[in-house]
């Protein structure tokens, strides 16, 4: 099948469903306060584009999403290369990493908010907790699989620790920390979404979808919100995905592997 | 160098391999054991309320679910009627997500024209952070267990969903060609062919779906409205500062979510173990 026609279909299928929303509603098959029209749905949220407001919730949630994914990028990247690369080391950590890894980090949210407050500081915390996981996990996995004949090569001609670290293993690690940094992406937007739900007050995307839920005949509101928040999510994962294939064209299926295997945990 | 040499290397490091797994099994709990004997140390010499020592919790917690009657297995009233609720939650709404999630996968993936019609639809779901979809479900089911399967569940069958159907898709053409020319019918040929060479797949996915549940799980039992749960347990304790009780449940869920991994993978050894084909 061709580029084009995929294209087509996956089109047809979002108008499809765009339908079927809209006559179940319009048909008054669910009560219109559960389910609104599609069409109304979609205004909605293109409405809320022009809305300085919203926008400065977005903003204020993705300013926490940037420093908190930053932040465990700037942990997870060399506590990973540490890790991977000095065996000792992993061993003593691995137990403390298992302990702590399976733990959901949005249960962290009550304990983090008594600490913290319920700002910025909140979100970026239980982000930098979660995201760091993925990213570190990856980071191991990838030093792993670096290819041992070329760092043998390598060291046969004189290079010490540093320089192989540098020129074999970082290289080849990297599609797989930009693997986990787009799983981390994602786990820090449900974060970011799910402090600011629980808050309730303050400014953020996951703040309006928990106000306008509380107001009456707010479903409308809360769907433009669901509908940004994918959108969000969409742009974030197609721009690191852009982003991994400009930077690395090899093995993608390697990247794949890692994420399906090390992409667990948020 | 060649190839071989490097193979050889590593033959000859078996043993020692061998050696230093069993050393690093001793050394990991002796960490952690020092780690959390630091951590009590500094605890008690600090005497914060907000980290309280981990002999204190672990006993906190002890007398708070599992210092029960024997006739209830030693679980305490408190552990019936909070632990309970939400495992049988969180495990409605997985195998409700687990179920939908292989059927449609399989039903999807198995031919291009409709993976190629639903993928678009079935990404943006994906993108959609779970937790911006929980007050859509308070508003039409109401606060309460139904609302609470329902976000599991509808959270957590995207990633089966999909892997599934990548999995389907990714069936070897030419084992299609044969299944055809011994005349498998559709059932067969979702029996010997097409869940066996998603089953790695599927699995991917149930991981993620499975720490997804919880984490839902957990999530909808924050909000205000639910009467019980392990997440009641902490908002609840939050609202009293009872920090020792917030410590308890955190470490209660984070037991939880290891043994529901452990479980999940050894399924998985199991299943792809023995029925993969070549």
């Amino acid at each position: 099948m061709k580029r084009r026609q995929e294209l087509g279909l996956g089109l047809l299928g979002v108008l499809l469903v765009f339908g079927v929303c809209e006559a179940v509603s319009r048909a008054g098959i669910v009560r219109r306060s559960y389910l609104p029209p599609a069409s109304e749905v979609l205004s909605r949220a293109l409405e809320l584009a022009g809305d300085s407001v919203f926008l400065d919730g977005i903003g204020a949630t993705l300013r926490a999403w940037v420093f908190g994914l930053g932040l465990a990028c700037a942990i997870a990247v060399p506590l990973g290369l540490l890790l991977g690369s000095v065996p000792l080391v992993d061993a003593a950590v691995r137990a403390i990493v298992e302990f702590l890894r399976p733990l959901p980090s949005v249960a962290l949210i009550p304990l983090v908010s008594l600490l913290l407050g319920s700002g910025t500081e909140t979100k970026v915390a239980l982000i930098t907790y979660a995201c760091v996981w993925p990213i570190l996990f990856n980071t191991i996995y990838g030093l792993g699989e670096t290819d041992p004949l070329a760092k043998d090569t390598l060291r046969a001609f004189g290079f010490g620790r540093l320089a192989v670290l540098l020129r074999v293993e970082l290289p080849g690690t990297a599609p797989f920390i930009a693997a986990g940094i787009r799983i981390s992406a994602a786990v820090a937007l449900i974060l970011a979404v799910a402090t600011e739900i629980l808050a309730g007050f303050g400014e953020g995307l996951g703040i309006f979808i928990a106000q306008a839920s509380l107001s009456t005949d707010g479903t409308r509101d809360v769907l433009a919100g669901v509908v940004w928040a994918g959108a969000l999510g969409l742009v974030i994962n197609g721009v690191l995905v852009w982003g991994e294939r400009r930077l690395f064209p090899w093995t993608p299926e390697q990247r794949e592997r890692a994420a399906a295997h090390r992409g667990r945990g948020v | 160098m060649s190839r071989d040499g490097a193979v050889a290397v590593r033959g000859g490091g078996v043993r020692q391999v061998g050696r230093v797994a069993v050393g690093g099994v001793l050394l990991r709990w002796v960490v952690l054991a020092v780690a959390v004997g630091c951590w009590e140390v500094a605890a008690r010499a600090h005497d914060s309320v907000y980290f309280p020592p981990p002999g204190r919790i672990a006993h906190h917690a002890y007398e708070l679910w599992f210092s029960g009657p024997v006739r209830h297995a030693f679980f305490t009233d408190a552990a019936v009627d909070n632990i309970g609720p939400s495992l049988g939650r969180m495990a409605a709404g997985f195998v409700i997500a687990a179920v939908a999630g292989i059927a449609l996968g399989v039903a999807v993936g198995r031919s291009r024209r409709t993976y190629a019609l639903c993928n678009p639809v079935l990404q943006f779901a994906r993108a959609v952070p779970p937790p911006a979809l929980v007050p859509v479900f308070v508003v039409v089911l109401d606060f309460g267990t139904q609302m609470q399967v329902a976000s599991i569940a509808f959270s957590a069958v995207w990633p089966v969903l999909i892997n599934t159907a990548e999995g389907a898709r990714n069936t070897d053409p030419l084992r299609l060609d044969v299944a055809a020319v011994l005349r498998l019918n559709a059932v067969e040929r979702l029996r010997f062919l097409l869940l066996p060479s998603a089953l790695p797949r599927i699995f991917a996915g149930l991981r993620l779906s499975l720490s997804l549940s919880l984490i839902l799980m957990v999530f909808s039992e924050l909000l205000p409205g639910t009467a019980n749960g392990i997440g009641f347990t902490l908002t609840d304790a939050q609202s009293r500062s009872d920090l020792l009780t917030v410590w308890a449940a955190l470490v209660l869920l984070g037991a939880l979510g290891y043994l529901l991994n452990t479980g999940l993978l050894a399924v998985e050894k199991r299943l792809i173990g023995k029925g993969r084909p070549i």
